[in-house]
Order: structure tokens, then sequence, then C-alpha cells
């Protein structure tokens, strides 16, 4: 309790906490949000390798001295596209083909870094430094995340449709390409986003345990992107509050705290009847919508 | 009405078929028949753009696919979708709209309304809340023809809508595409029931790996090209009574 007061009374004084919190909510929405599409469109894989793909487009920030957000961009669309390109213009499959992508942009990322920065900068682009974002951090953020409410707002016809049917969407005349590419973007910018809070490495995490915990509890994919960021907004903030209180690493405290909702989720949300008790319900319910089906026929 | 001109089309190196031509009128029920590996599915999906094509065009009453594309309403022989997916029966159908509402435009009240009305067609309006996977498949496949209802197309082609559907559904459904033929729509219905061909359709399409006869059924509906097309057995069978009654 002491400790929850401590960090209220710091949050109170110290800029750079309010500006890790205002950062981590705002991340904790876009991966949740992006996320959900992620996960439903059988994507994991690719979000971890775009995460890991934009190594190579820090350094090369860094040493031209160039916002991180275009470096970055530039090279996780160039990864996305290479791998379609491989996938599509030969016999490999596109699990193999994001890895053998994926792999060497994050050697190349490597070695560029060590020529560009110190080994502690390394350690914060890899496990994420939430309690040092700057003013501009903050505000490249901002525009990420109105980017990213902005696109699922505004296409959420066509991210439904074709994370659901794409045939479908290619039959009416969709351009599903577009659609498909437009997302590896905002995904880039949003992995670009969450590396401040949590790193590359864990940037995955983020984008997949709240989609997945959101989607163990409903049936509707408005309610799941809305529980999602929340669950995101949630793991944000009390992972802050480990990472400020027991000294851990902020990455690693908010993933952990994912990990534990998607837990709680797994044992007690309907859709996963882990209990007897909500099996038993189940088993209710549907012998109820039975009877209701043959009054109806 | 729809023409295909000189289509090949190949998976491998060995083509499906080469150089079809065919035919599909407007106000007219085509049915489909082959062998399984004809290429009737390959030939659908040629036509309506979803499979790379080594040579050939496709004209819809002298326009180009794209120019029709959202006029066109498609089921599918065997969807592997996600029935996991978080969409319920009522939003799925409403899927079916998103072609002529275009980008940027979300479905309304109307589009809502329509989806319902498709849904009853098909005798599932107690089903609109439902989770997808909680659905039988014959269920699920009307569901799918609830959807292509919506889509108020002028070409419809459906791959085998009546697999695991059963005879009520399959009566209903087949009553609605009367009811469009006699709207003058263009209705392309690949089928596995030889005895239902004379009842169902206007027209047919005999295909194994290329065209074997087109035209009104009573014309190829017959004993010799059923035979070129599957077997003499089935001929034999299928044919059999008609030909000792005459005979
Ligand atoms: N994606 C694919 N890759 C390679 N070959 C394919 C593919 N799809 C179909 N084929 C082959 O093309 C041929 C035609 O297949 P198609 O699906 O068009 O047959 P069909 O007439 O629809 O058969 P069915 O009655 O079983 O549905 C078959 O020999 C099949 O093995
Ligand atoms: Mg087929």
């Amino acid at each position: 309790m002491n400790s929850l007061i401590e960090f209220f009374n710091a949050l109170g004084k110290y800029d750079f906490l309010q500006s890790a919190l205002v950062t981590a909510i705002m991340v904790g929405i876009m991966s949740g949000l992006i996320g959900s599409f992620i996960i439903l469109r059988g994507m994991s894989l690719m979000g971890d390798a775009i995460s890991h793909a934009v190594l190579p487009g820090v350094a090369v920030a860094y040493m031209l001295g160039v916002n991180v957000m275009i470096g970055a961009s530039v090279f996780g669309i160039i990864a996305a596209l290479l791998i379609g390109f491989v996938a599509a213009n030969s016999k490999i499959k596109t699990d193999t083909s994001i890895g053998v992508v994926f792999s060497a942009f994050y050697a190349l990322g490597f070695i560029l870094i060590s020529m560009a920065e110190s080994a502690t900068n390394l350690h914060h682009i890899l496990f994420g430094n939430i309690l040092a974002v700057s003013d501009s951090d903050i505000m490249t953020t901002a525009i990420v995340l109105g980017i990213v409410v902005m696109f699922v707002v505004l296409f959420y016809k066509e991210l439904l449709i074709t994370s659901f049917d794409n045939t479908f969407a290619k039959t009416y005349g969709l351009n599903t390409t577009a659609i498909h590419y437009a997302l590896m973007l905002v995904l880039t910018l949003v992995t670009v986003s969450a590396l401040q809070t949590v790193g590359i490495i864990l940037v995955v995490a983020m984008l997949i345990t709240p989609a997945a915990t959101a989607f163990l509890w409903t049936d509707r994919l408005e309610t799941m992107l809305v529980m999602s960021a929340s669950v995101g907004v949630i793991s944000s903030i009390t992972g802050l509050y480990f990472s400020f209180t027991l000294n851990w690493a902020s990455g690693p405290a908010i993933v952990l705290v994912a990990a534990v909702l998607f837990a709680i989720s797994f044992i007690f949300s309907p859709k996963q009847a882990f209990f007897s008790f909500s099996k038993r319900q189940r088993t209710k319910e549907a012998a109820a919508t039975q009877t209701a089906e043959e009054i109806v026929r | 009405m729809l023409t295909v001109k000189n289509l090949t089309v190949a998976y491998a190196d060995t083509p499906v078929f080469a150089d079809v031509a065919v035919h599909f009128n407007a106000g007219k029920i085509t049915g489909i028949i082959g062998p399984n590996g004809a290429g009737k599915s390959t030939l659908i999906k040629a036509i309506l753009g979803l499979i790379k094509v080594q040579s050939g065009a496709v004209d819809f009453s002298g326009k180009t696919l794209k120019e029709v594309q959202q006029a066109i309403a498609y089921v599918e022989q065997r969807k592997d979708l996600d029935l996991t997916f978080p969409i319920n029966v009522l939003d799925l159908v409403l899927t079916g709209t998103y072609g002529r509402l275009g980008l940027l435009k979300s479905p309304g009240k109307k589009e809502r309304q329509a989806a319902y009305d498709a849904l009853e067609q098909v005798g599932l309006e107690a089903f609109t809340k439902r989770q997808i996977s909680q659905l039988s498949g014959g269920q699920l496949q009307r569901v799918f023809v609830a959807r292509a209802i919506v889509q108020q197309a002028d070409i419809m082609i459906l791959d085998e809508p009546f697999v695991g559907i059963d005879m009520k559904s399959e009566q209903e459904i087949m009553t609605i595409l009367n009811q469009w033929r006699d709207a003058g729509k263009t209705l392309i219905v690949v089928h596995h029931d030889l005895n239902k061909v004379s009842n169902y359709f206007d027209e047919l399409v005999v295909m194994n790996h290329g065209i074997i006869a087109e035209g009104p059924v009573e014309e190829v509906y017959t004993a010799r090209n059923i035979e070129r097309a599957f077997s003499a057995d089935l001929s034999n069978v299928l044919f059999a009574t008609k030909e000792g009654a005459s005979a």
C-alpha cells in the first residue's frame, strides 16, 4: 500500500514518470488494437519478425541523425515486402521466409548498432527504457496513436473482412494487398513506439498477449478491440508501477503483468471453460439454445 | 451474360484445361457438372480473377471484371475459414454489403435489415446472434448463401452450394435461385447430384479438363456426354431406364 502512495507521490513530483506513464498508456492502446488484427490473421510470427527487423533502421537513424520512426519504418516495410516476395516467388512457405528474413535483418541491426552507438543504448533498445522518454518521443507516440486509431476506425470493415475471409474481399474488388501492407506499415510504427516501453525483444508480447486475453472473453470484434486496448493499458500502468517500486526493467515488468492477466483469463473466461463450473454452465446454455431452435423449427 | 474466351489455366506445368471457350446466359440457371478434378472450381476462380491464368479473357456483357466485380456474388466450395473468429451470423451476412458500401462507409440500419431479411430467406433468422462456430455445417453453408443474397448481385456463382444441406433447405435455396433467374440474373451452379440436373438447370456445361458440351439441358444432358465426361457405367446407370422406356 505504502509503495502505491509513494508511486503516486512520485508521479506528481517527477516529470519523467509522468512522461513514462503517458507513453505507456498510449503504447498499451495502440498495441492492443493492432495486436488484435495480428492474432486474428494468424500473423503473430509476422509481428515478431517486423519488430526485430526494425533494428537496422534504428541504427541507421542514429547514424544519420534522423527520426528513429523514419528509419525503422523503412526497414519494417522492406522486411515485410521481402518476406512476401520470397514466399510468393519460391516453394518456401511464409513462416520459413519470415524466419530467414527477420534473423538476417536482426543480425544486420546488431552490427550497425555496435558501429553506431554505445552498448547501453543497445540494452535500452532491446529491453526498453521507459523512464527516459523525451518530450519529442511523447509527441511521436501521440501521432502514431492518432494514426493507429484513425486506421482502425476508418478501415474497420476492410480489416475485418480481410482478416476473416480474404478471398471474399478479393471477389468484391477490395485491394487486399494494399490493406495488408498498410497494416504492416502501421505495425512497424507501433513497434517503434513500443520499443521505448518494452524494447524490441518484448514488443511481440505487447501485440499478442493483450489481444489473446481479450479474445478469450468475447465473440465480438468491437468488444475484443476495446478489451485488448484496455488490457494493454492496465498492463502498462501496473508494469510501470512494479518497475518503479521494485526497480525492475520496465519491459519485462509490463509483459509479465500482461501474461498474468492472460493466465487469469485462461482459467476463468467463458470461452476457455477451464473450470468444470463454467463448463457445466456452457452445456446448460447449449441445451437452452437447442430447445429454442426446436421451438423455432 | 458472361463469355469466356481461349482460357488456359495451369497450376504446375500441365494445364488443368487449355483454350476453353464457354458462355453463360442471363436469365438462366446454368449447371456445371464433371468428375472430381475436372477443373470446375478452377474455371470459376479464373472467371473471378482469383487465380493466375496463362491466357484468355472473360467478357461480362462487354465489360471487364473490374467494372462488374461488385455485382458478382460467389459461394466457395469449401472454405477453410477460422471459425473461432469473433463474428456472429448477422455480422457475417452483413459483410455482403461491404462491396457496394465502398471504402469509409459503415453498414447502417438499411444494411442490417437486408442482412436479417436474407437470413429469414434461408430460415436462419433465429441464429442472428450466434458465433459462427456454434452452427452446424449445413447451417453455416446457408449463412454463406444468405451473404450472397445480400450482395444483390447480377451474377451469382455457387460452387457446390448444396453439400451438407438438407433437402428442405436445398429446395428453399432453389426457389430463391429461380426467382433470380426470372429477374434476369446470370446464375452458375456447380453441382454433383446428376439426378437433379434436369430439374434444377436450364442450361448445362459438362466438363472434364475442358468443355465436353454446353447448351440447353435437354440437348446436353445425354448418355453420350455423360459417358465422355464420367464413364460408360455411370451413363448406363443414369440413362438405362430412359432409353429402355423409349426403346
Ligand atoms: N491450388 C492448386 N494447386 C495445384 N493443383 C491444383 C490446385 N487446385 C486444384 N488443382 C488441380 O487442378 C485440377 C482441377 O481442380 P478443381 O478444383 O478445379 O476441380 P473440380 O472440378 O472443382 O473438382 P471437385 O469436383 O473435386 O470440386 C485437379 O486436378 C486438382 O488436383
Ligand atoms: Mg470444385
